[in-house]
């Protein structure tokens, strides 16, 4: 195992090493690094121009001159040496560009991913098990209508039909949705629960009445509150979601004749709903530190509980107890940015406008931590979005394509003759083994992700590493183009490496040499 | 064989014959065949090809006096329905600001999508099938130069590539931009037809075409490669779908093609920022890169059913033991 980490490591360095060179001759020749100046009238243009060439080499070819690079960037592997990535045409180091563009980037980029591998599985999923009912067709028609969806023109049509309509309706000051709409979404909503349900015409008749009627009925009442203008979850709602919360993580991943399970999920679920009331005070005085020990605390109370009720199958116990805790601290903590939102509504840098379209803040704009945090939430919802629908096609084929392999193995129908339940065999036979494949497929994704960044950062104007890049090599600045182009494909070699490993881990058949 | 899906018409067929013959029948992708055929087809008689005139009568460059906005004048909703009947109109997609008509720059855009589509997977298909069946056959040392060659090329992402080689190719014209764009393509698919070589490589026929003293580039071409067609041919139409993406999302960015000549991504960017003003600016490009996308993926689908049917056949129901009449039974 050891040799085969050392060799890797060895071997992706070599590639590093090449992949650069390459990608630094491509960009040194792609144009002029003087353009700028050529072309201004300054008095002190020559002057300027020497300068230029005096300090990045520009004397140099190329192929030499990135030896010259490779030296400085060589520094930032080892922990004692100088890292030193060079400098922008304007003279300022690359490694002082670098990470605020990356903190940009990765927030982007790591919200998007795990929403898509989170949304894709759960379709996949739903999609192989109702393989070829109308909802597994219309899912294969958007996969392919997203696959072929350029993510400038998904972006263009998120900035124009949910950003602006959103804000004017929201703006307008009478945001009822009105009768037509509701019950269009009530009637969507019927046909895919019905669809969902697949079996007889009687079952799925019940499910498009029971979910459409409560669809309806859910926004006849939001509405009728006003709930829009001024939302929030409130200790009716909590009580109600957190109950939802417990029946259903309960149901899907341990099963209700598991006692032991239901009861640790209950506590788990009691205790959220008692820290809504408990924590409202200290809430007011949150910053995000406060929040993750809260959050860290949660986890460990739920795993302590699971561990003492545990029984016979303490992990999964422990499993159901966790889930359900993280799941209601999430409501309570959503519950909390969203009684910020009427202020943040009526704050005068937004105006009643709040999806943004532009930027990854809104200038001016100062409050505590839960209206910052609606700040980069409004901010970062588009770009999200599209750049979650980059994969979210392709995870979606892939987990379909997946569970149905797995499901037609000998070790299922094993399973099933040895008397499992079909949520048995299928949570714990058929889920763990799908995820082998796809973790590869999200690791190798990464690198398109971030290139996909490139595209999302330009129309959504949020100063990234894409921006960086976009700017960099329009002024065909070489160096922070090689420092995006180092972080990007450090970031690829390490995941792939990392799918590797866990590839070992997860299938025991696997000997990595 | 223990395919039972072989019916009595397809007996004595060759395997091609087989293949085409399952593709001609699935219907999704024979329309979609069509459509992307006609497509292409009405956008080269329309705006002419090179120096052959189309039968249009503007062309994609020339700025004239606005009317009506710019309006489209493209009418679909013949009279009985309430509409102005089916014409074209003078402008039928609209005209740009400055009065260019938008009808023939789009058609002009979806022309360069088709060259870049041909090229690109066109050059990404071979060197990707040349370089993957070199490894896949000598294995060894060729193998493990031409495979770490491949991991340096897939380090780096292939828009980001893309928009280096485009910006150095781009002014050059949509053919040099697309041959450079397939130049850093080819990776999947080279790892694709490796695969499929390390696995055919050991197969009887190459066995005993090898004993009848068979050269190398005989066996590899005339014997293991028209085995791995599929995977060529599937892969092939996934880059190609790839290739519209690649190039409209590059011109967008501005690395790709230049104005005057068009692009689709090229029309989008220009004209985004008038989204609320003149919509059709935007929508009728917009249709036109999805579109042939579309029906390039629908295609590669059936494809792909052709070249290996048995993956279509698997049917949950039949894993669990007729649950009809278990459910009868309880």
């Amino acid at each position: 195992m050891l040799s085969f980490i050392v060799r890797r490591i060895l071997a992706s360095i070599l590639t590093l090493v090449v992949a650069s060179f390459i990608m630094y001759i491509l960009t040194a020749y792609s144009g002029d690094p003087l353009m700028d100046l050529r072309g201004s009238n300054a008095p002190n243009a020559q002057l300027l121009i020497g300068q230029r060439i005096e300090r990045l080499n520009l004397d140099v070819p190329p192929p030499l001159r990135f030896f010259g690079w490779l030296a400085g960037a060589a520094g930032c592997l080892t922990p004692f040496t100088p890292c030193d990535l060079g400098t922008d045409l304007n003279y300022t180091a690359v490694t002082q560009l670098l990470p605020n563009a990356a903190a940009a980037t990765v927030r982007l980029v790591s919200a998007a991913t795990i929403l898509a591998i989170i949304f894709g599985i759960i379709t996949g999923i739903v999609s192989a098990l109702r393989q070829y009912s109308a909802f597994d067709l219309g899912m294969t028609f958007v996969s392919f209508l997203l696959y072929s969806l350029p993510s400038f023109l998904a972006a263009v049509l998120l900035k124009e039909f949910v950003a602006i309509d959103f804000n004017n309706w929201i703006s307008s000051g009478d945001s009822s949705i009105g009768f037509i709409p509701t019950l269009v979404v009530a009637l969507i909503v019927g046909a895919i629960m019905q669809a969902l349900v697949a079996g007889s015409a009687r079952n799925r008749v019940i499910a498009f009445a029971i979910s459409g009627g409560a669809t309806f009925g859910l926004l006849y009442f939001l509405d009728a509150i006003d709930w829009f203008q001024n939302p929030g979850l409130g200790w009716g709602g909590i009580l109600l979601l957190i109950v939802g919360i417990v029946v259903g993580v309960t149901a899907v991943l341990a099963g209700f004749g598991n006692r032991r399970a239901l009861l640790g999920a209950g506590i788990a679920g009691v205790l959220a709903y008692a820290a809504f009331f408990a924590l409202q005070g200290l809430f007011a005085i949150s910053t995000i530190w406060t929040i993750g020990i809260l959050g860290l605390a949660t986890l460990a109370v739920c795993f302590v509980i699971g561990w003492v009720i545990g029984g016979p199958d303490r992990g999964q116990v422990i499993r159901v107890t966790m889930l359900v805790g993280f799941l209601s601290s999430l409501l309570v903590v959503a519950d909390r940015y969203l009684q910020s939102w009427p202020a943040y509504l009526a704050s005068p840098r937004i105006n009643n406008r709040p999806i943004a379209t532009v930027g990854e803040q809104t200038v001016g704009l100062s409050g505590d931590m839960w209206l910052m945090g609606l700040d980069t939430f409004t901010h970062f919802l588009l770009p999200t979005i599209s750049l979650t629908l980059i994969s979210f096609a392709g995870y979606t084929r892939y987990a379909r394509a997946g569970l149905l392999e797995v499901m037609n193995q000998d070790y299922i129908r094993t399973a099933r003759a040895k008397g499992l339940s079909e949520r048995v065999v299928i949570t714990r036979h058929a889920f763990r083994n799908m995820l082998i494949p796809i973790t590869t497929i999200v690791a190798a994704d990464i690198g398109v992700l971030l290139g996909g960044a490139l595209i999302t950062e330009r129309v959504f104007a949020i100063s990234g590493m894409g921006a960086l890049f976009n700017i960099s090599l329009n002024r065909v600045d070489v160096n922070p183009v090689m420092g995006y182009f180092i972080v990007i494909a450090i970031t690829a070699i390490l995941f792939n490496f990392l799918a590797d490993l866990s590839y070992a881990l997860l299938d025991p058949r696997v000997r990595v040499k | 064989m223990t395919n039972t899906a072989i019916s009595d018409a397809e007996v004595g067929q060759s395997q091609a014959r087989l293949i085409f013959r399952r593709f001609v029948t699935n219907k999704t992708a024979m329309v979609s065949f069509v459509l992307l055929i006609a497509i292409f087809g009405f956008s080269i008689s329309a705006i002419g090809l090179g120096p052959i005139p189309g039968w249009w009568h503007y062309n994609f460059y020339a700025p004239m006096p606005t009317a009506d906005e710019g309006r489209p004048t493209l009418s679909i909703i013949p009279e009985w329905l309430g509409g102005s009947g089916i014409s074209l109109g003078d402008h039928p997609f609209g005209q740009t600001r400055i009065g260019v008509d938008y009808f023939a720059a789009t058609m002009r855009g979806v022309q360069n999508s088709f060259v870049v589509i041909v090229l690109l997977a066109g050059v990404a298909t071979v060197l990707g099938t040349v370089v993957g069946a070199i490894a896949g056959y000598y294995r060894g040392w060729v193998d493990a130069i031409l495979m770490r060659i491949t991991d340096v090329f897939i380090v780096i992402p292939t828009i980001v590539v893309g928009a280096v080689v485009g910006r150095m190719t781009g002014g050059l014209g949509v053919s040099f931009l697309a041959i450079a764009l397939g130049l850093v393509a080819w990776m999947g698919i080279a790892r694709l037809v490796r695969a499929e070589f390390l696995s055919l490589r050991e197969r009887e026929f190459v066995e005993a075409a090898r004993v009848a003293g068979a050269s190398d580039a005989r066996i590899i071409f005339k014997h293991i490669l028209p085995n791995a067609m599929g995977v060529v041919i599937v892969a092939a139409s996934l880059i190609a779908a790839a290739a519209i993406l690649l190039e409209t999302a590059l011109s967008y960015l501005g690395y790709g093609i230049h104005a005057p000549e068009r692009s689709l991504g090229l029309l989008v960017s220009e004209n985004q920022s008038a989204f609320s003003t003149r919509p059709w600016l935007f929508w009728y490009p917009a249709f036109f890169t999805v579109a042939p996308a579309l029906l390039i993926n629908f295609i590669g689908d059936g494809l792909r059913d052709a070249f290996d049917p048995r993956q279509k056949r698997f049917s949950i129901r039949r894993t669990k033991e007729l649950p009809e009449t278990t459910e009868q039974r309880s």
